[in-house]
């Protein structure tokens, strides 16, 4: 047998290629790129040190076991990955595959970096199911080991194709999930297994296709067009986080907003009527820095990470146009866990709110609209980054306490001149006081103007100047000086390190 | 036939369309109040009106028909 380099470079070769040609081939049609091209888009300079490449090597049509893993650069930063090779065994797991993807976890903990999955794969490999599903290094350590690492480092996703099964775990317990429409799925029991056992028919899109997760489900993050759009948002979306909990965002050079809107005239002073929160965003923000995450759920909640002056920061804006930016379960639910991201990587905290407050009704209740505001509210208290409240009009109700309000120690709660903060809304309050009273006249025109009368009472109530004199706002801003004051603000607070509370663990209504 | 459903449960306030009017994607076809807010509710599809299924006044729920579209 050689010796030589030869008989490596042969190795080499043979393992770089992958699997049957015919699999590459499937992979051009549908769009896809081999996992090895993945990689060079992904790490700078196309570079990478792999670990476990001879894997099963003795096995032709094992090329690495159907698993990459390898450290390399992402904008100078190290970071560990995981790819699966779709074209070994449709990038099932083998009892190596499980090991090496363990043993790059281990390494990400070690190194207090960043572990990116990409991930296509079908699943378990059956036939090898002993040896790699319930051991205490089998696939079930994957998991565990995500958990830990949840907070400790970023754990990203790019889902390129499916992840059946167990497999559906690596994305859920990832901090974001990119998914590649129309390949990407995720899914417990296929289509073909849903038929059998439990009589549905449905096609794979529709029950766990990009779209439906990241517009329905909301197990997936970000939708997009093609593959190279995927790994180019993966590496912008680690550009706002640390290396690990320990250390702080990069500060870029700051770039001026985006000119467009005078946000001024972009409120309207009726509470009721809807407007662009969008608009006021890029109005505040480093132009083209937003970066949404979950833009297709719940869209009555905006949550992404953006930068102000240069410095990253996480914004959490009600959306007046989307039903009425009233705070549903999955807006809750959306924002909560936005909030947990921001703050386990110091990246402070933005609230934008206009908001109604929590949707009433029997269909929420029924779901449970009050377990999840707690959530956020959970969320939003426990948050110890430098948090900044700005109350763009109302804020009315737990509103107001889920958008950081002044008892969630904001280290500023800032009002526009249009900002109204309230148990209710006048409408609503005055009917609640004088309902009995408003039955009682008869005549409808002298009922108007009673109801009036006493609206514009509640309305000079609470009066943003009263309640500012109150010392419930720290400041009072027009909106086209709000940029600024945030960008300073961000400066003051940096130093901001406190600890939350004293206990083992919390139990928050999830 | 695309179906133009509320986006949350409320009142309906405004009707803004008549049977026989083409419709643009991203039109207000409806306004509902609901949390005091005005919400409009916009088409996601072009298409004529075929029928109007509620009134102003009436309360719906999420998911229900407001209108239907035939297809241009």
């Amino acid at each position: 047998m050689e010796k030589g380099t030869g008989r490596l470079e042969a190795y080499r070769e043979r393992i770089c290629r992958g699997g049957h040609p015919k699999y590459h081939e499937k992979l051009k049609e549908n769009r896809k790129l081999f996992v090895r091209d993945r990689l060079k888009l992904l790490f700078d300079g196309g570079d990478y040190q792999e670990d476990g490449m001879f894997a099963n090597c003795t096995k032709a049509d094992l090329p690495a076991d159907g698993v990459v893993t390898a450290l390399g650069k992402i904008s100078g930063r190290t970071v560990c990955v995981m790819a699966n090779d779709s074209t070994v065994k449709a990038g099932s797991w083998g009892a190596k595959t499980v090991e090496k993807i363990i043993r790059i976890q281990e390494t990400a903990m070690k190194l207090k970096v960043p572990m990116f999955y990409l991930v296509d794969s079908a699943g378990a490999r059956i036939t090898d199911q002993l040896e790699m599903f319930p051991n205490r290094r089998g696939a079930g350590k994957i998991f565990y080991n995500q958990v830990k690492m949840s907070g400790m480092v970023p754990q990203v996703c790019i889902l390129f194709g499916p992840s059946a099964a167990g497999g559906a775990y690596i994305p859920a317990f990832c901090d974001i999930v990119i998914m590649v429409d129309k390949n990407a799925s995720m899914y417990l029991g296929s289509p073909r297994m849903a038929e059998k056992v439990i009589g549905e028919k449905v096609s794979l899109e529709e029950m766990g296709g990009a779209r439906m997760h990241c517009t329905v489900s909301g197990c997936g993050d970000y939708l997009a067009k093609d593959e190279e759009e995927a790994i180019e948002a993966a590496k912008r979306y680690l550009s706002y986080f640390p290396q690990n909990y320990r250390e702080k965002p990069d500060k870029l050079p700051g770039k001026p907003e985006k000119k467009g809107a005078d946000l001024e005239k972009l409120i309207p002073e009726n509470q009721n009527l809807p407007f662009d929160m969008y608009e006021l965003i890029d109005g505040i923000i480093d132009e083209g820095s937003f970066f949404e995450i979950k833009k297709l759920y719940a869209p009555e909640i905006i949550t992404g990470l953006a930068r102000i002056g240069g410095r990253a920061v996480g914004i959490v804006a009600n959306q007046p146009k989307v039903k009425g930016g009233v705070l549903f379960v999955n807006s809750a639910d959306k924002a909560a866990r936005f909030i947990f991201l921001c703050d386990a990587f110091s990246i402070p905290l933005l609230f934008l709110a206009d908001v109604p407050g929590f949707m009433i009704g029997t269909k929420v209740e029924r779901e449970g609209i009050i377990r999840h505001g707690a959530k956020m509210i959970a969320a939003v208290s426990s948050a110890t980054v430098p948090k900044i409240s700005v109350i763009v009009r109302k804020a009315y109700g737990a509103g107001l306490y889920a958008m950081a309000g002044p008892a969630f120690e904001p280290d500023l709660c800032l009002a526009l001149p249009t900002a109204q903060i309230a148990v209710m809304g006048p409408e609503a309050a005055v009917n609640a006081v004088y309902a009995n009273k408003i039955q009682e006249i008869e005549d409808a025109d002298e009922r108007k103007a009673f109801i009036r009368e006493k609206e514009n009472e509640y309305r000079e109530a609470i009066d943003i100047y009263r309640v500012a004199s109150e010392l419930i706002v720290d400041e009072i801003v027009p909106a086209n000086g709000l940029r600024r004051v945030l960008a300073e603000r961000l400066q003051f607070y940096e130093s901001k390190n406190i600890a939350f509370s004293e206990r083992k663990n919390p139990v928050y209504p999830v | 036939m695309k179906k133009i459903e509320a986006s949350m449960a409320g009142t309906v306030f405004q009707i803004l369309v008549s049977v026989g009017e083409e419709v643009k994607r991203g039109q207000a076809v409806a306004v509902l109040e609901s949390m005091k807010m005005e919400i409009p509710v916009e088409s996601d599809a072009e298409g004529t009106v075929k029928e109007i299924h509620v009134r102003a006044g009436d309360f719906v729920n999420e998911g229900d028909v407001l209108v239907t579209l035939e297809s241009l």
